[in-house]
């Protein structure tokens, strides 16, 4: 009787998911309200979890809950913890979510909100949560180790070092593309330069607070820290009134972009303790809190979605990005559907501290649907604002100009009425001079959140402290994962490099310490230089690489989980690992040789380097450039991210390779030829 | 030493501190005690540096995502 009523709730369950899908999906020519996208999402997580995740667990995986996990065997308190699975799942979920599912669906929503709506959901479930959930159990049952090493085991050498390469070239293109979505937010924004700038001094004050004041407690430091934020928060509109404080902190997009990566360099340099550590906790509490705030605002609120389900640009004409919705779309939302980033958390502090093997689709499956629902959040409060406002935000000035009268006509041809008072309202709502072009998503965003908060909280009056309170959580925690990224690469750096010259791993140096931070600082620097003064705006290039970088990652990783699975003779249910694989493999590398060979030179590489070179042949200069010298430097822009596209795809084909090898010899044994961690041990291997 | 039962507000707690790389040091003192009786425990202070040393030191792990 129990288990009928438990599976008629799951019959329900499933038909209101599939009601909230059919309204999300079907309903044209009037607004739906977001509550139907979260209704859709949450049935659509829940029937996922019950079923997909829990066949993978018990079937795909064959999980084990009489075997002993690392935080069990190698238990010492510190790494390796036997730890509560809620409480690991809150350490799990903060680890992986970031900026990613909120800056993608935002950009995304250019084509309206259904296809990017469609993706996230399916991707989740289908992509995203298997990679996660798989390298996890993978790595749980080789004492933890890092998706690096597992390649490099079960693939071999060559597989290990082409994936460190591609992690390490990751990585520099997220920490530019971050940064630029900082610089994109701060540019001409006294208020929110001042408020982030704020945070060093807040940070270093709590560092000290919590080193030699009150040693070790972190919720004295994060409450003094947090008021501290919230009062330069509410000083940050003073200055932005006070025109002689205004201009100190009014700065344009390049001398911003050189402050934060001279910021950089310094920050990563320091003792953890005095600025990356206190603000981590800052960042990291405040943005459990606003993604909180934001799922209760929405249902609150309940806010109608004014973006259209389907716009004109689903044929790849829109501003935000170029091409069409395959394979772009899905190379834009990548974090919030599917994340090869995940696998490096996955295979970092998790799996060494699971208490049993059992908690495996909870934790990774799980904590990624909590990842994707925040990127469904994002895509509603990108849809609540009024579209041409969006379009305004997120189209480059080379679009729609500099001036709300120009940008508004623009934009009503496209048949997204909007009008220069709307434009120049919407910018004085949030308190900025402008809204126009603030591409990168984070401001598209604030707006959004602003909106659904001062409906909760504040009415109106209130809309332009909760926009530059969205801005401040964003950039804080960019402004951490730069810091952080920064340090892991140099890490990294010093250890590839080190194979060459073994001197220069030692980690204690202070010389290879600036050298090698002040390499990979110089590279994220470049990239990140080059999209400010990308007359495009930037986002429009650099997203694309990284959102096709990070889905590389996803799919080399779950190359990794296909051949994990054939060597343990479970290949029977490879199919689960295998067809994502497939998927992200030929959508990124459609993508990447679109990216460099395409013929429209507004998402071709070499097309946009060649109309310019033309151009400059007959001296002349095309627009948005202004000199002979910025065209000579868009070509060479163009021709270093087309050779970086065309190494993501060689490592990815190189990675293929050896996962097909890999698996053709797993075959040639009829005994299951993976190595786990008790074996190894027991072969004196390990 | 027999576990206490924890409340719901000290798991929130436990929690929020993993969140930011900080487990729960009296986990690691019973673990000490337990195992290691004879050898030195850290104080909540050391635990803290030495943690927190960990979190962003030097073994290039990936703590966090985009």
């Amino acid at each position: 009787m129990g288990s009928q009523i438990k599976k008629l709730g799951w019959v329900a369950l499933s038909a209101l998911g599939g009601v909230a899908l059919g309204v999300i999906a079907l309903r044209r020519g009037e607004n739906i309200n977001a509550v139907w996208l979260v209704a859709a999402a949450v049935c659509t997580y829940l029937v996922a979890f019950r079923f997909y995740a829990l066949f993978i667990g018990s079937r795909v995986m064959g999980i084990d809950p009489a075997r002993i996990t690392p935080a069990i065997r190698y238990n010492d308190g510190l790494d390796y913890v036997p730890t509560n699975r809620y409480v690991l799942f809150g350490h799990h979920f903060a680890a992986i979510s970031g900026a990613g599912p909120l800056v993608g669906p935002v950009l995304a929503a250019q084509m309206g909100y259904l296809p990017g709506t469609l993706w996230i959901l399916a991707g989740v479930v289908l992509a995203g949560a298997v990679q996660d959930s798989m390298v996890l159990f993978i790595s749980t049952r080789r004492d933890g180790r890092s998706l690096g090493e597992i390649i490099r085991w079960e693939m071999g050498p060559g597989a290990g070092a082409s994936a460190m390469l591609g992690i390490f070239l990751i990585m520099i293109i997220l920490l530019s593309v971050l940064a630029l979505v900082v610089v994109k937010a701060l540019a001409d924004s006294p208020w929110g330069t001042f408020t982030v700038f704020a945070t060093v001094p807040i940070a270093i004050l709590m560092g000290i607070y919590g080193r030699f004041i009150r040693p070790g407690r972190v919720a004295e430091m994060s409450a003094i820290g947090f008021v501290l934020l919230m009062t330069a928060l509410v000083c940050g509109r003073t200055v932005s009134e006070h025109p002689e404080l205004a201009r100190l902190f009014t700065f344009k997009a390049e001398p911003l972009a050189l402050i934060i990566i001279g910021y950089g360099f310094v920050a990563a340099v320091l003792p953890v303790w005095l600025l990356l550590a206190p603000r981590d906790y800052l960042s990291t509490f405040l943005k459990i809190g606003a993604v909180v705030g934001l799922a209760v605002g929405i249902v609150i609120v309940m806010p109608e979605m004014k973006m259209p389900a389907v716009s004109r640009f689903i044929d790849g004409s829109g501003p935000v990005f170029a091409g069409s919705p395959f394979p772009f779309l899905f190379i834009t939302i990548a974090c919030g559907a599917v994340s090869g980033f995940h696998s490096l958390i996955s295979s970092g502090t998790t799996p060494k501290m699971l208490e049993n093997e059992s908690q495996i689709p909870f934790i990774g499956y799980g904590a990624m649907l909590m990842e994707s629902f925040v990127a469904i959040m994002a895509m509603a409060a990108a849809g609540v604002i009024e579209p041409g406002v969006y379009f305004a935000m997120n189209s480059s000035p080379a679009v729609i100009g500099a001036d709300a009268v120009r940008a508004a006509a623009v934009i009503s041809s496209w048949g997204f009425t909007v009008t220069p008072e709307m434009l120049t309202g919407a910018a004085k709502d949030v308190g900025e001079t402008s809204i126009l072009s603030r591409t990168g998503g984070a401001p598209t965003l604030a707006v959004g959140m602003a909106y659904i908060f001062s409906h909760v909280l504040g009415g109106k009056a209130m809309m332009a402290f909760w926009y530059h309170f969205a801005i401040l959580f964003e950039a804080m925690f960019i402004l951490t994962a730069l810091d952080a990224g920064t340090r892991v690469c140099r890490f990294m750096l010093q250890d590839m490099v080190g194979a060459a010259a073994p001197s220069f791993r030692n980690t204690r140096s202070w010389a290879n310490n600036l050298t090698a931070t002040g390499s990979v600082v110089a590279m994220w620097g470049y990239f990140l230089y080059s999209g400010v003064t990308d007359p495009f705006g930037g986002i429009n290039t650099l997203w694309p690489l990284f959102g096709m970088s990070n889905q590389m990652l996803a799919g080399i990783a779950l190359i990794t989980c296909t051949v994990v699975l054939f060597k343990m003779k479970r290949q029977r249910y490879a199919w689960v690992t295998m067809a994502p694989a497939a998927w992200l493999v030929v959508c990124t590398t459609t993508a990447g040789l679109e990216k460099i060979f395409h013929n429209n030179p507004a998402i071709g590489f070499l097309a946009h380097a060649r109309r310019f070179s033309d151009a400059l042949a007959e001296g002349e200069i095309l627009a948005p450039t202004t000199s002979l010298d910025q065209m000579r430097r868009v070509i060479f822009n163009d021709h270093v991210d087309a050779v970086l596209t065309g190494v993501f795809i060689v490592v990815t084909a190189s990675l293929l390779v050896h996962g097909v090898l890999a698996v053709r010899k797993s075959l040639t044994s009829d005994e299951p030829t993976v190595i786990e961690a008790e074996e190894a041990m027991e072969a004196g291997l390990a | 030493m027999p576990e206490t039962k924890k409340t719901l507000i000290s798991y929130i707690k436990e929690t929020l501190l993993l969140m930011v790389g900080l487990p729960d040091y009296d986990a690691y003192v019973r673990h000490r005690l337990a195992r290691h009786a004879d050898r030195p425990v850290m104080s909540r202070e050391e635990f803290f540096r030495e943690r927190q040393e960990n979190r962003y030191g030097a073994n290039g792990k990936t703590n966090r995502c985009c």
